[in-house]
């Protein structure tokens, strides 16, 4: 499937889910899934609507990675129903899903503006028209002047950006950010918590966003789900407060979005075991 | 320049012994030679600059047979690497016999080769670009192997071929790895030239030096040894260049 118009919302008309009649972006139902004897992933189901952020918390080794890559189609489950964007095949989810790496993986003998672009490139788009339409996106997202910069030349946070834009150029309805933020600074990392807000409000689209940290889920996410160590199970789901809130600082201190963290923490904390 | 310095300072030293050693016939003597076969340095500089013509003539004859035997190895080393890299099939049936062939010992087979070729430069092509593609195809495969698995499943996410994979990815993370085992093959070419030369030819350098120590002019051997050396080394050099040039982003 080759999307031109990147840029835009791909789900919109045409999409895989309308073809089928179903409106969430991902089902997963009674999802199980084992490597070799170990169990990773027991009896999981979430449902992700068009546009909807949604934040898996869990212990390291829950699985969370693992139910990425199953999203992306990028692995087949052992069993259980997954239906990414209507489709579910592994093609038909590796179709409707882009996946954003822990760490950001930039080719650093590509400019950043060519990394943003891979997808576009790899869709088919001659190297300028790839560069333009993400060039629009360099300018409304802050890293103007960079385009022709090579990875090692971008700090930490601008290089986090890159790999966000160049997951956003695909065009795929949905997005899988595997703990996106997990190597930066805590300071950066919430300046680019409160750009990432602003770039989702800006051009939504269904996430599944991966992390450890409760209040990056929290403040970036509709609805949080926690998921228990091995095997992953999920053990609490909670609504965000103030989803992608303008000001984040403000929004991270108010009493129910403690109230919210405090909750999740501790369902964090008994699903550790 | 440091970097050079003290390398240079060192072989300057051992050129100096090796002079004293051979002026003062310490070294004939020990051995109990004529002097004339124990040649010092200043005699074997001597010797490059009478001799010029000849060892030029002798030495292009050789530069070419280094040179095409190297570029022939290094394509098919390439050529090699990259389809064992993109199917498993052939990776665990065909790897496995190039690393055996290379306890067949070059030395042997050049005999061979001249019988089947010639005494043309046919054979010395392909004893040099035998040398050459097994370390550019080994050096190639671990290269394109090096990866990073995060970027392949993003890629593959990102709608990549699996040629674009290969072209956008793999191939520019297997550089590094391709250019040092050219730069090893750039080393062995000249012996596998001499080897060939050895085993039947009309000119070149290593026939050259066949000759010349049948005749006991051992300072031409020397001389000619040392341009064999300025070859394997400028070819090294400009491999070193040419990889500075290509990777970057480094």
């Amino acid at each position: 499937m080759v999307r031109t118009e990147a840029t835009e919302s791909a789900v919109q008309e045409g999409s895989p889910a309308a073809a089928t009649g179903s409106d969430a972006a991902v089902s997963i139902r009674g999802l199980h899934h084992c490597y070799g004897e170990l169990q990773t992933i027991e009896n999981l189901d979430l449902e992700l609507t068009e546009h909807e952020v949604i934040g898996l918390v869990g212990p390291s080794g829950c699985g969370k990675s693992t139910l990425l890559e199953l999203v992306c189609g990028l692995q087949e489950p052992s069993g259980g129903a997954l239906e990414v964007g209507g489709g579910r095949t592994a093609a038909e989810r590796l179709a409707a899903c882009a996946f954003m790496p822990q760490h950001d993986v930039l080719l650093p003998w590509l400019s950043a503006i060519d990394n943003a672009s891979l997808a576009l490139r790899s869709q088919g788009s001659r190297r300028r028209e790839a560069r333009a339409d993400a060039a629009e996106l360099f300018a409304r997202f802050g890293l103007d002047g960079f385009e022709a910069a090579l990875p090692r030349e971008l700090s930490g946070g601008m290089r986090q950006r890159v790999a966000f834009l160049r997951t956003l150029l695909s065009g795929k309805p949905v997005l899988a950010l595997d703990e996106p933020f997990a190597s930066l600074d805590a300071i950066t990392r919430g300046e680019m918590q409160a750009w990432l807000a602003r770039a989702l409000s800006d051009d939504p689209r269904a996430v599944v966003l991966v992390t450890h940290d409760v209040e990056e889920a929290l403040y970036l996410c509709d609805r949080v789900a926690v998921l228990s160590a091995r095997p992953g199970q999920i053990v609490d789901e909670m609504a965000a407060p103030a989803p992608r809130a303008p000001d984040r600082d403000a929004a991270v201190t108010a009493p129910e979005f403690v109230a919210a963290r405090e909750r999740a923490t501790a369902a964090l904390r008994k699903g550790m075991r | 320049m440091s970097r050079w310095l003290l390398p240079a300072a060192v072989l300057a030293a051992l050129i100096g012994a090796w002079q004293l050693a051979a002026s003062t016939g310490a070294v004939a003597e020990a051995l109990d030679l004529a002097p004339y076969l124990v040649p010092s340095p200043g005699e074997i500089a001597d010797s490059l600059w009478q001799n010029r013509e000849l060892l030029a003539d002798n030495a292009w004859v050789t530069l070419k047979e280094v040179v095409l035997g190297f570029l022939l190895g290094v394509v098919a080393g390439v050529g090699l690497a990259v389809p064992i890299h993109l199917s498993g099939l052939l990776r665990r049936s065909i790897y496995p016999l190039l690393i055996a062939s290379q306890t067949i010992p070059l030395l042997v087979l050049a005999p061979i080769l001249v019988v089947w070729f010639g005494f043309g430069s046919g054979p010395k092509l392909a004893i040099v670009a035998l040398i050459c593609f097994f370390p550019v195809t080994v050096a190639t495969v671990a290269g394109l192997r090096a990866v990073d698995p995060e970027a392949i499943k993003m890629m593959r996410t990102l709608d990549a071929s699996r040629a674009q994979l290969l072209w956008r990815v793999e191939a520019p993370t297997a550089l590094p790895s391709f250019f040092s085992g050219a730069r090893l093959a750039a080393v062995f070419a000249p012996i596998g030239a001499v080897f060939g030369e050895w085993a039947g030819a009309d000119s070149g350098l290593g026939h050259m030096i066949l000759l010349d120590n049948g005749r006991l002019e051992t300072a031409r051997v020397f001389a000619a040894a040392l341009l064999l050396t300025v070859i394997a080394l400028g070819l090294y050099g400009l491999l070193a260049l040419a990889e500075r040039r290509v990777i970057r982003w480094r």
